[in-house]
């Protein structure tokens, strides 16, 4: 038996909210792969629960008037890799999203829980940061949206408030249209592992010059990080082997990784220069073919 | 924290009365379908795999509440009056079973992939990459890789004839 304290079950958003209020030591679970885990730990801060596996208002992928990808956060990602909108217009979260864990897993495991647990290693967080997306989260005081890099606060740690339910996260289409990314997990194993490193490469190429190229890191530092200094020295930049030099001797200047049993520092600064080279050429390379 | 949950486990109607603290291994275990096995409890093994509206999944890492109004598949239900299921002759005639820990869960994730890719022709690494939740070691996999394509193969010709 896990060792749950309290458990509620929501069966919408709003009642999900309303026990997350009154509840204040739970945290919602959706698929519950990584918190039953951690409950087989007897892990206290686990053991409140309000139970949204079954919100069905959460598990759907839609794409608005003006272009928004909307994904719920209660979709799987078995869910995710089936899904037209998302095979069509952003096949880099299926990058990543396809090598979270097992099949069995996949089945379960959800987007929003990948984020909201804060893993520096969530392997959908590197392509989602690429992708600029949008955290949209709904509490006791309504709505409000945050940028993905911004909810990221430290690992295991994200913004979500007292009472709140990440609801689902948002692509604009000015951040897909004209974008090609590429997403490689770099692992000890070809399944079933944590990322040793995890990268994603986005990139705009116009008259063969960089109009814009984002590179997400994970198990980089202590949460999933974006690139800031290497994007910006790109920017302008012809689309060439000077680019991929440049990148790969500025990486490690935006990035901070550690020694770990899993990993030594140095063994992770040699995959990530080594990674931000070889994933932006084939983001490059799916540029040109776009054209 | 007791509910009722009411599914069906190979086509037959269940009503049990459960704690929501339980994984669904557990109830399953409990109620005589020990086929299931509780391998590494953290989704890892695929020991205790079984197939939740034909979706295969780890039932030691799901709660028993969540297969509420469900149909649940083990390896209890695959054999039909004493005849194996396909993929479990094609499991013994490959030799893809020896300590057989971790053939019911297999069996299941097989079960499903043969299923859903039914007059496919699937290569060996889709095979691999499906069957990447489970983890044998006795095995070495190759001969649970030849069962599931020995399953796969009358298929192929079925549908080479028809087209």
């Amino acid at each position: 038996m896990f060792d749950i304290n309290s458990y509620h079950k929501a069966n919408s958003v709003d009642e999900a909210i309303a026990l997350l209020s009154q509840n204040p030591d739970a945290i919602p679970m959706a698929g519950g792969t990584d918190i039953l885990v951690r409950l087989h730990g007897h892990n206290k801060k686990f053991s409140h629960l309000v139970d949204i596996h079954n919100v069905i208002e959460l598990q759907n992928v839609t794409i608005e008037n003006d272009g928004t990808i909307v994904i719920g956060s209660g979709m799987t990602f078995t869910g995710l890799a089936h899904s037209s909108v998302i095979r069509e217009n952003i096949p880099v979260l299926n990058e990543g999203g396809s090598s979270v864990g097992g099949p069995q897993v996949r089945n379960v495991a959800t987007v929003g829980g990948n984020i909201c647990n804060g893993a520096p290693s969530g392997d959908s967080a590197s392509p989602l940061l690429v992708l600029n997306a949008t955290v949209e989260l709904k509490g006791p005081d309504g709505v409000r949206h945050l940028p993905l890099y911004e909810f990221y606060q430290g690992p295991g740690q994200v913004d979500r408030k007292d009472g709140e339910i990440m609801t689902c996260l948002r692509i604009a289409p000015g951040d897909y249209k004209g974008w090609s990314a590429y997403y490689y997990k770099y692992a000890m194993r070809e399944a079933m592992d944590i990322a040793t490193i995890g990268c994603a490469a986005a990139c705009k190429v116009e008259n063969g010059k960089i109009a814009g190229l984002r590179l997400g890191f994970t198990v980089a530092g202590p949460t999933p990080l974006r690139c800031w200094r290497t994007e910006e020295k790109a920017s302008g930049m012809g689309a060439n082997e000077e680019l991929l030099d440049m990148v790969e001797n500025s990486v490690l200047s935006d990035l901070r990784p550690r020694d770990s049993w899993r990993a030594a520092k140095d063994f992770r600064e040699q995959i990530i220069k080594t990674l931000a080279k070889r994933v932006l050429r084939e983001a490059l390379k799916r540029n040109t073919e776009m054209e | 924290m007791i509910r009722t949950i009411s599914s069906t486990v190979n086509s037959k109607p269940v009503t049990w009365r459960i704690d929501v603290r339980m994984s669904l291994a557990e109830v399953l275990r409990t109620n005589g379908f020990t086929s299931v096995k509780e391998g590494c409890g953290v989704g890892e093994c695929g020991a205790c795999a079984v197939l939740i509206d034909d979706v295969t999944v780890d039932s030691c890492l799901f709660l028993a509440i969540w297969a509420d109004g469900c149909n649940i598949r083990t390896a209890e239900g695959e054999s039909r009056g004493g005849e194996l299921s396909e993929v479990q002759q094609a499991y013994l005639d490959s030799g893809a079973v020896q300590c057989g820990f971790c053939t019911p869960g297999l069996v299941m994730s097989s079960t499903e992939f043969v299923e859903k890719h039914r007059g496919e022709k699937v290569s060996r690494e889709k095979i691999r990459k499906e069957h990447a939740g489970h983890i044998c070691r006795c095995t070495g996999y190759e001969g649970i890789i030849r069962a599931v394509e020995q399953c796969m193969k009358p298929y192929e010709k079925h549908k080479s004839t028809d087209s």
